[in-house]
């Protein structure tokens, strides 16, 4: 029945639920009601969040200063691991510029003439993980030598050239991978007449340790500051249900169920949460935006074009994702210990 | 409406509040709960509006026995019944306005009806007028026409009052229980915790008397009012 006048009217779902005709079906048959009132009780439901919603940024609104520290805190303790998530992301962006200048050099055995060192090139260069090879004769290694390490007089008293052909071998970029460039570094060792192969990039290896590091550290730190965010909405809505005490008391008294009293604490979780998140964002991009300058000048120095990235759309949908999910969770902690305790006396 | 049977309420702390109560109130009636105090008359009502549960017997109100229910359905039973409180119990924040809506707000009323209603309940008790004002600004007779008021907005069949006439002067507390007399003519059943005796005995409606936890007078079925 009650289903039928649902369809009937589904945009005046409550005109029918005067408690003075209808009261005694009411009571009993409360959950059933609810239930089968359809599109009519779905509206009402958004229609309670939607106040609950307005209704708990108010309070946040009401109370500047309190709300504001806390959103600051928020904000601090998510900055952090965004901050130094942007400071890792560059460093990577940085390295990940030198991976293509991934370069072995083969120093082949004193004594072996310039054209039998141009075969081995030819034979290199044929091979399906190399980019290009270089060949610099000992004549040449010989002139760079003069012209750049200025002991070029000490060379006069040398009988011969003892500098060996030095191929230097650049693989193709798919080879350069750390795990797939050690591999060629063999191959390349075992050819004849191949007295050293070196590749300059232990370096490079250690400083991807270094920053998987970095990387683990910094999910640390983002699980021990959630946690910390966790704490302070749970702590700020402990205290807001305590300073609401006599109100809550009061709903309870004229029938309101627990859910229609956690809402609006549960949204005030929430809008602390993003709004913190939106603090976070904002220190980050500012931070960035100091660090500019000076990155700027160091990459001009270093002849280099980098220039120093944001935190990139998905990381500020990450953020103020995480924000509103552990305000609502901490306000639904804190909810769920302290809202049962108050019962009317 | 209300029924008690062999109820009785002991506290933690020991002595009984409440022993072998047995009453029995039809839809409809209205009757005064008196005695001294302490006699039990406040954990009488708080069985009634589900603050309290009674440790033995059986209290049945508007067809629901009370023994049998459980936490999640307290707030729906509580819609149905109106309790005005002798401290009013008013959110001292919000506006007359917001405090009489409350009941509404809560049970998910539309909004042009809680505006309706509550304009009307206003009405009723005369404060339409001063629905802009804080509780705080309103005298003690006005508040308690304001707890009135937002008790009977939902227009519940039962109506329970704790001394709402405590702190009034002999003027004022005629006033208010011709109101709820006037409640009690529309149908509503009404049941007043006093122990202004004059009052009382002025209204000429059935009257319970407690005694150190026992009803000792007024006890029985409908109709049978004592003299």
């Amino acid at each position: 029945m009650v289903r039928q006048a649902t369809r009937r009217s589904p945009r005046r779902p409550a005109t029918r639920i005067t408690p003075s005709d209808s009261s005694s079906k009411r009571g009993a048959s409360t959950g059933t009601v609810r239930r089968s009132r359809g599109k009519g009780w779905l509206r009402g439901y958004f229609k309670s969040h939607f106040q609950a919603l307005f209704l708990s940024l108010g309070r946040v609104s009401r109370n500047p200063l309190s709300s504001l520290m806390t959103i600051a805190v928020i904000g601090i303790a998510l900055a952090l691991p965004a901050g130094l998530h942007v400071a890792l992301k560059n460093v990577q962006g940085v390295s990940a510029g030198w991976e293509d200048t991934v370069q072995i050099s083969l120093f082949l055995n004193q004594g072996i003439e310039v054209a039998e060192a141009r075969r081995i090139v030819e034979k290199i260069s044929a091979m399906p993980s190399i980019e290009a090879v270089v060949h610099v004769t000992p004549q040449q290694a010989l002139g760079e030598f003069r012209q750049y390490s200025g002991f070029g007089d000490a060379l006069e008293v040398l009988d011969e050239n003892p500098l060996p052909n030095v191929l230097l071998v650049r693989p193709t970029k798919e080879a350069s991978e750390p795990l797939l460039v050690e591999p060629l570094l063999h191959e390349l060792r075992r050819l004849p007449s191949v007295e050293m192969a070196q590749l300059d990039m232990e370096w490079l290896k250690r400083l991807y340790a270094i920053m998987a590091i970095g990387e683990r550290g910094v999910l640390v730190l983002a699980v021990l500051l959630a946690l910390a965010v966790l704490l302070i909405v749970g702590n700020t809505i402990r205290l807001a249900i305590q300073n609401r005490r006599d109100e809550i008391e009061v709903q309870k008294l004229i029938g309101a169920t627990d859910a229609f009293i956690q809402r609006p604490f549960l949204y005030s979780g929430l809008w602390q949460g993003v709004l913190g998140a939106v603090m976070a964002w904002l220190l980050v991009t500012l931070s960035l935006w100091l660090l500019h300058g000076p990155v700027q000048q160091l990459s001009l120095l270093y002849n280099s074009s980098f220039s120093l990235g944001s935190l990139e759309p998905v990381g500020v949908l990450v953020v103020l994702a995480a924000g509103g999910l552990l305000g609502l969770l901490g306000a639904w902690l804190a909810v769920g210990r302290h809202l049962r305790d108050i019962e009317p006396t | 409406m209300i029924h008690f049977e062999n109820v009785g309420k002991r506290y933690a702390e020991g002595g009984e509040a409440l022993s072998g109560i047995n009453l029995q109130l039809d839809v409809g009636e209205m009757a005064f709960l008196t005695g001294h105090s302490g006699a039990g008359k406040s954990t009488m009502l708080k069985l009634i509006g589900l603050i309290e549960r009674a440790s033995y017997g059986q209290v049945i109100i508007n067809g629901k026995n009370f023994s049998k229910l459980g936490r999640r359905h307290i707030p729906y039973v509580r819609r149905d019944i109106g309790i005005i409180f002798q401290n009013h119990k008013l959110l001292n924040d919000r506006t007359v306005f917001d405090n009489v809506a409350l009941p509404l707000v809560i049970s998910g009323q539309p909004h042009r009806d809680i505006q309706r209603r509550v304009h009307a309940s206003l009405d009723k008790v005369g404060l339409l007028d001063k629905e802009r004002m804080l509780p705080l600004s309103l005298s003690g007779g006005e508040q308690q026409r304001v707890g009135i008021a937002r008790a009977v907005v939902n227009k519940p069949p039962l109506l329970v009052a704790d001394e709402p006439t405590g702190n009034l002067d002999p003027a004022l507390s005629a006033e208010i229980m011709n109101l709820f007399a006037e409640f009690n003519q529309v149908g509503v059943t009404v049941l007043i915790a006093s122990h202004d005796i004059d009052l009382i005995t002025r209204m000429d409606k059935r009257v319970l008397v407690l005694d150190k936890g026992r009803l000792v007078d007024g006890a029985g079925e409908q109709g049978e009012v004592p003299q």
